[in-house]
């Protein structure tokens, strides 16, 4: 098992045959990702990395079956390549693109918690589990299929704390960049409720930075509802307050979503946490015990 | 992006929302001549910067005579106002706003903003305004009452009136909270706000709601949807620095340390700069060169960090996921050569092509020292850089 997606998903590509589609379907085809197809208004009928190029999503579901999109279009366009996923029935949605309004997310994130539909991102690295479907920019080949449960705001944190646990020989279930916008389609909450539900994840690590009080919800639920050890671990602890540190999330305001904070609220609840980035790996194995 | 005072009161005006009669000016005589033409003997004055916290630090006054604004005008116009939301050199004065004087008899707060927990657009109101509002949510939050706009029929009078009657207004009041709430949350979609503030919004001497200061501050990421916003954007009030950086397409923020950081990532450059900290470092910046990294991004990179005098030394932290770090290899020789890179520089690449990336860089005769790891290479650079604090 594992979470979200698996070998069995059917993934599409918007924005498929532009520059960005085009690379990361390629890795993503290398990989070994069910990749079945793409679309690109206008081109429908063509065939783009030896796949069927669609003119619209209900087009690719349709004649594909597929269940999940990864979409790279520009950020004027992804609130309507959202909803025409939404649309056309996909269930797992996950947006790479960065720099979208965070208007058009609020009006997204409604669109797709009334059909049901799990949005990850945008502006995030993307979701994968090992050797088996890779959605998203992340280097495929620093993955270890294993054990560890991965969520995290940031795409080289997380990297970084998938190259620890696949040293120490853990591996990973499912890697998951909810991706640092103010408004993400998923939070930690909802992806650490996956974690705690899915058998092949025995522990969880979530990396979490300044900025807004997303570490801090996430502590109460682990406190209520995860029973799996969690490691965490947050960016940002010199970050000057009222300084936006390059995502939109990360800016600590009116005192608020400091990582002394969030580190606090995170231990209050039973969290292993490490305030050393280099750390996290052999946190991970005290905290198991492995 | 953040707007002046003038070009949100603008915004303000569009909407229907009661603001001061006022006029914008670069100059003394400007202030002067907008002063007899708004009429009547005493105005405000306001230096234009993008900072709270004008009126403690004498950037807004009140002023009766020519002596006076002039004295006013003299004063900001062309130096930098430095308050307790700017740093230690404050921020530089372009433009003075002369108004009409309003008599208050009561001071109110009325602010927006996304709301990340609720996911939704969040208007808070308070009684306790004019003051740092900041305080007044922290340590009495009952104070502040709030309504959540629904992304998708947008904000009802009703929820003005439920803020209204508990803000204790009359009748006429309801009326034009219920108008500014509506003008406002209109404005906050139609211009993509990331946050605005009326703070005071006064009543007048007369019993009138009226908007005497105005904080906007637009979603940077919408701009491309708002070219008379993007138009209003004033450069003078960016970090100099910061502002080159953009140009590339770099995100850099300057930090008072020692040890210069270029990163990929925004998470793993605050990471580096925790993990250098942790070593008993001090970060001189945050740096961010992004995922599409190119040599000449890298050397523009290095170009900004020692543009900074108090880098004693760079660490450069790469995570190479789609970018390579040969690539980054090349990059960093190119702009040491270049720039001429007098202080050490510790690298640590790791992921896509990293060792390439190691072996590029030990082969050229450069000072450059190789980090074996995160750790390893943070040890070296904050003792490259005179050892712990």
């Amino acid at each position: 098992m594992s979470i979200l997606i698996n070998k069995n998903t059917k993934v599409i590509c918007q924005g498929f045959t532009g520059k960005n589609g085009t690379f990361h379907s390629e890795q993503a085809i290398a990989y070994g990702t069910q990749m079945v197809g793409g679309v690109t208004p206008g081109k429908g009928g063509t065939t783009h990395l030896g796949l069927p190029v669609f003119d619209t999503v209900a087009d690719a579901v349709a004649a594909t079956g597929a269940d999940a999109s990864v979409i790279y279009v520009p950020a004027p366009f992804v609130q309507d390549s959202i909803m025409e996923a939404v649309s056309a029935g996909i269930q797992v949605i996950v947006c790479i693109t960065e720099g979208v309004p965070t208007l058009d997310m609020l009006k997204c994130k409604v669109a797709c918690d009334q059909a049901g539909v799990v949005l990850i991102g945008p502006n995030c690295p993307g979701v994968i589990t090992p050797d088996e479907c890779k959605i998203g920019i992340m280097p495929g080949h620093i993955h270890l299929k294993g054990k560890v449960g991965i969520v995290s705001r940031s795409g080289t944190l997380t990297y970084e704390a998938v190259k620890q646990t696949t040293d120490m020989g853990f591996g990973q279930s499912t890697c998951v960049g909810i991706g640092g916008d103010p408004i993400p389609g998923s939070n930690f909450i909802d992806i650490l409720a996956r974690f705690q539900e899915d058998p092949q994840t025995e522990a969880i690590v979530m990396i979490g930075e300044i900025g807004g009080t997303a570490e801090e919800e996430a502590a109460e639920f682990i406190k209520q509802h995860v029973t799996k050890p969690v490691v965490s671990y947050i960016a940002g602890v010199t970050a000057p307050a009222g300084k936006r540190m390059g995502h939109a999330g990360a800016i600590i305001s009116g005192g608020k979503g400091t990582a002394a904070e969030k580190f606090a609220a995170l231990e209050a609840a039973g969290v292993t946490v490490t305030r050393n980035l280099a750390e996290i790996g052999k946190t991970l194995k005290e905290a198991t015990g492995w | 992006m953040n707007l002046h005072e003038y070009q949100g009161k603008a915004l303000f005006r569009e909407y229907g929302l009661p603001v001061s009669h006022g006029v914008a000016c670069d100059t003394t005589d400007e202030v002067l001549a907008a002063a007899k033409q708004i009429g009547g003997d005493m105005w405000v004055v306001k230096a234009q910067v993008h900072a709270g916290g004008r009126g403690k630090a004498g950037g807004v006054k009140l002023v009766k005579t020519e002596a006076e604004i002039r004295e006013f005008c003299e004063r900001h116009i062309g130096n930098r106002l430095v308050t307790y939301q700017t740093d230690a050199s404050g921020q530089p004065v372009s433009k003075i706003l002369i108004e009409t004087c309003t008599d208050i008899a009561n001071e109110l707060y009325l602010g927006a903003v996304v709301d990340r927990s609720s996911r939704r657009i969040v208007f808070m109101a308070s009684t306790e305004g004019g003051v740092e509002i900041e305080k007044v949510a922290h340590e009495t939050p009952e104070k502040i009452l709030k309504a959540a706009i629904d992304p998708l029929v947008g904000a009802q009078p009703y929820q003005a009136r439920e803020i209204g009657f508990k803000l204790g207004l009359n009748p006429t009041q309801m009326k034009q909270f219920t108008q500014i709430f509506l003008g406002l949350a209109k404005l906050f979609e139609e211009k993509d706000v990331a946050l605005i503030e009326v703070n005071p919004l006064v009543i007048t001497d007369e019993g009138n709601l009226h908007c005497l200061d105005a904080k906007v501050v637009i979603d940077s990421n919408a701009m491309y949807r708002h070219p008379e916003l993007a138009a209003m954007h004033d450069p003078s009030q960016d970090d100099e620095r910061e502002a080159q950086a953009a140009k590339w397409e770099l995100n850099y923020v300057a930090l008072d340390g020692t040890i210069g950081c270029m990163v990929n990532g925004a998470g793993l450059a605050m990471g580096t700069m925790d993990t250098v900290k942790l070593h008993g470092g001090a970060p001189a910046n945050f740096l961010d060169v992004g995922g599409g990294a190119t040599k000449e991004r890298v050397a523009e990179a290095f170009k900004i960090i020692l543009s900074d005098e108090n880098v004693k030394a760079v660490f450069v932290n790469i995570f190479g996921g789609i970018v390579r770090c040969d690539m980054i290899a090349e990059g960093i020789i190119g702009a040491v050569e270049e720039v001429g890179v007098k202080v050490p520089v510790v690298v640590r690449l790791e992921g896509n092509s990293a060792e390439k990336g190691a072996q590029i860089l030990s082969q050229s005769s450069l000072n450059i020292i190789a980090g074996e790891s995160l750790s390893d290479a943070a040890q070296k650079v904050v003792a490259a850089a005179g050892g712990a604090a």
